[in-house]
């Protein structure tokens, strides 16, 4: 579904070249939840957004289903996009579209059909329980209600991938067992592949598959979460699997 | 007591129509072009949306340019150009010319403004839909900037109000045009004083109009 192939990413900054990811491989499989883990600053969310080419790699290959991203032109590129759906850490709804209309947004930029946009964005909002809040402005929501109209607008073109930037770090506790439970569902039941970049454990223990460990802009290590004969190398790992027991788990969030 | 102002008030009427005119032509034009200019100078910033530095510097530098010109010199200095495209240098048409010149770099400054203040953050969901430019700026810049830019058309019509006054230099005529002439040359300070009155009203109503539709068209409240 999505292999990114030896990917680096530098950026210029005032104090010098800075190395956000460094030789990365990735392999994604339909249908996996799959989690990025890694402290700030490690590069995870630098890394998901090359899997749109929001952040366009100086080196190595993206490939989505098969076609080399780096490679395709524009237009092209931008159909792709439409179909791998971003979600954002704060949101980033229009303010002055309704709730209605902000899911419409990527309808009207795909060129959804008119008639059919409609239907299609109160399906949507069905799906995130938000079908009481249709003309309401974004100002007037709760983070988790905004997060949720942020997913029913990633869902509207139907995408194969859901790239989810932090979903649940600007949201409160409950909130975030909310979203999550959200996310399972559409991918349980519309078969989308998620990928989350996080800094929180307990949202890899309670959705993801497989992960992915990110430290300084190296993955450091991949593995299945339910492969109970894999052997932890990082502390991160070491928790996620159980073996250590800080403080951090008295805030695991299960679904 | 108002016998003057009662001789005058069919100049008055004149005076404020040609006003009209000015402000309709030059908050026209400075829309129509500054709109774009300041669009492509949001857009070609270092850091912003697309790479095209030679491009963002020299219509930086084009738009300072006009913009360090006092406004008097600018009329002045510009007159060739005026008579190049209006045919002559005196009159109201010819007042605008420079008006309209003044004002577009003013606006695209404003817009450039008003579009910094659009989370990045929304652009950016924008692109990752697969978002065009042409869509980017549209459905995206024009809806999130859309009451900032409103409140620079109303900041720039009250500018401009009192920038035609000098184009009474050129014999652009219009309402301050008028209060020098009666007022400050014929010491006729009653004309004075009612004229300033109604361009106090006048600057009233625009912001008073202005500030509505800055508030209609904002959501985030």
């Amino acid at each position: 579904m999505i292999v990114l192939n030896d990917v680096s990413k530098t950026f210029d900054t005032p104090s010098g070249p800075l190395q956000a990811i460094v030789s990365a491989s990735l392999e994604i499989e339909k249908s996996d939840i799959y989690g990025i883990i890694g402290f700030s600053g490690a590069g995870k969310s630098t890394l998901l957004r090359t899997i749109n080419l929001l952040e366009k790699p100086d080196k190595g290959t993206v490939l989505l289903e098969g076609d080399d991203l780096t490679q395709l032109p524009r237009q092209q590129l931008l159909k792709k996009r439409m179909k791998t759906a971003m979600v954002f850490q704060h949101f980033n709804l229009l303010t002055n579209r309704t709730v209605f209309n902000n899911v419409s947004l990527p309808l009207e930029i795909s060129g959804y059909p008119k008639k059919q946009r409609k239907e299609r964005i109160l399906e949507c909002l069905e799906i995130v329980d938000l079908l009481d809040k249709v003309n309401e402005y974004p100002t007037k929501l709760s983070g988790g209600q905004k997060q949720r109209v942020a997913i029913a607008r990633a869902l509207a073109n139907n995408p194969k991938v859901l790239l989810c930037d932090e979903p649940t770090s600007a949201v409160d506790p409950q909130t975030k067992e909310s979203i999550l439970y959200y996310l399972k569902q559409i991918n349980e039941k519309l078969g989308i592949t998620i990928v989350i970049v996080t800094h929180e454990m307990n949202v890899v223990k309670s959705i993801c598959h497989k992960v992915a460990v990110m430290e300084k802009g190296t993955i450091v290590e991949k593995f299945h979460m339910n492969d109970k004969s894999y052997k932890p190398l990082t502390n991160i790992s070491k928790i996620l699997l159980g073996e250590s027991n800080p403080v951090i788990e008295s805030e695991v969030v299960y679904v | 007591m108002f016998d003057n102002i009662i001789s005058v008030l069919p100049e008055i009427q004149i005076a404020f129509g040609e006003t009209l005119y000015m402000l309709v032509i030059t908050v026209g034009f400075a829309v129509l072009l500054g709109l774009p200019l300041g669009t492509i100078l949001y857009y070609s910033r270092p850091g912003s949306v697309i790479k095209a530095p030679i491009l963002n510097a020299l219509l930086n530098g084009i738009v300072n340019l006009i913009r360090s010109f006092p406004f008097l010199i600018l009329m002045v200095a510009i007159i060739p150009i005026t008579r190049l495209i209006v045919g002559t240098s005196i009159g109201t048409t010819a007042a605008t010319v420079p008006m309209v010149i003044g004002a577009v770099p003013y606006f695209a400054r404003f817009v450039e403004q008003s579009l910094l203040e659009v989370n990045r953050g929304i652009i950016e969901a924008a692109e990752s839909m697969g978002a065009n430019h042409f869509q980017i700026i549209w459905k995206v810049l024009f809806s999130e900037a859309r009451s900032g830019i409103a409140s620079s058309i109303t900041i720039i019509t009250v500018s401009f109000l009192s920038y035609s006054a000098v184009a009474g230099m050129v014999g652009g005529g219009g309402i301050g045009d008028f209060a020098i002439r009666y007022g400050y040359y014929r010491y006729q300070m009653d004309v004075m004083i009612f004229t300033i009155v109604i361009i106090i009203i006048f600057v009233q109503i625009l912001q008073f109009t202005g500030n509505y539709f800055v508030r209609k068209l904002d959501k985030r409240l």
